[in-house]
């Protein structure tokens, strides 16, 4: 049975679709481009300085205890500058913080982090403190290397600096725990984030 | 410029609708210029976020240098962007931004696809 001729003009639903599909895709490249703007360059400055204070602070301490006590406390506070950063930024640049790109990369950082987490308080208990160093540079590079894997190349380049660095920590000696802690944490996130925030929008 | 000319003698001479169903009010042309894809992709990029390289633009959009730099020259000649090209050390660094032209063009652009949603559930 001969089909009737189809008609080649398009059809509402089809316009429709088509221009459905055209809305998700530039919500979808603005989204993407926008992740780019997520990562807070002068956050990253901040928690670079509260780093190198707080690592300063640290290599003062009496006891190994004590010693990560310093560190963590810095990283709570770096913890709440790099938030307050990634807040500024997505207001700066009108993307959403609850359901935007800042959101993935924070939620992407979370799983690494809580991993550090977990590790730190294993390695107290059994006092192996001269790891926490390495584990620390390892996890928080691959959190970056991760969170920042859809950004602009600076931030997973940070990342695997960072994962670099805890390799060298896991290596070395003890004694260059808090130097590398240091550089990493300080040197390495000042740099970078100077970098990002010059080129990528604060 | 000769493609806005070209895409807006097309526009008028070919709706994208089918004759009886055009209804009472005209719907807008897309201004074919940034409908192309690659184009589009560049406009929404840029309008998220600002200067990005060609390189941040070409892993975005996972295009191919040869089509990203055909296209962003299209954009960049209707004015819609502008491209700066400068030396960091001895590495060149091409860097795109919008222009007010390309932002309102996207504006345009998305209220015309808004309008064809609109038109078409009333049709459908």
């Amino acid at each position: 049975m001969p089909h009737p001729p189809r008609s080649t003009r398009p059809e509402p639903d089809d316009l429709k679709e088509k221009a459905i599909e055209s809305i998700r895709f530039i919500r979808g490249t603005m989204e993407r481009a926008g992740s780019f703007t997520a990562v807070p360059g002068w956050g990253g400055v901040a928690m670079g300085v509260v780093a190198l204070i707080g690592g300063w602070i640290a290599s003062r301490a009496p006891n190994p205890h004590a010693w990560m006590r310093d560190w963590l406390a810095s990283a709570a506070v770096a913890f709440i500058f790099g938030c307050l950063g990634i807040a500024w930024k997505s207001l700066r640049v009108e993307t959403p913080l609850i359901r935007g790109p800042a959101l993935r990369f924070l939620l992407t950082l979370a799983a690494p982090l809580a991993a550090g987490a977990v590790l730190t308080v294993t390695l107290a208990r059994t006092g192996r403190y001269d790891l926490l160093p390495g584990v620390w540079l390892l996890l928080y590079g691959t959190a970056v290397a991760t969170g920042g894997a859809s950004s602009v190349r600076i931030v997973p380049i940070l990342g695997v600096c960072l994962m670099l660095l805890g390799v060298v920590a896991l290596a070395a000696p003890a004694s260059w725990g808090n130097p590398l802690l240091m550089l990493g944490f300080g040197v390495l996130q000042i740099g970078f984030g100077l970098t990002i925030a010059r080129r990528h929008g604060g | 410029m000769a493609d806005r000319s070209r895409a807006a003698r097309s526009g008028q001479s070919k709706s994208p609708l089918p004759a009886g169903r055009r209804g009472p009010a005209k719907l807008p042309d897309l201004d074919r210029l940034i409908h192309e894809r690659i184009r589009l992709g560049i406009v929404s990029a840029l309008a998220a976020n600002e200067p990005l390289s060609f390189a941040d633009l070409k892993r975005l959009l996972e295009a191919t240098d040869g089509n990203l730099s055909v296209h962003a020259r299209k954009l960049e000649e209707a004015g819609y962007i502008a491209c700066v090209k400068r030396f960091e050390g001895r590495v060149p660094r091409t860097e795109f931004r919008l222009t007010r032209m390309g932002r309102d063009a996207l504006t345009r652009y998305l209220s015309h696809l808004d309008a064809l949603v609109r038109w078409a559930r009333k049709g459908s």
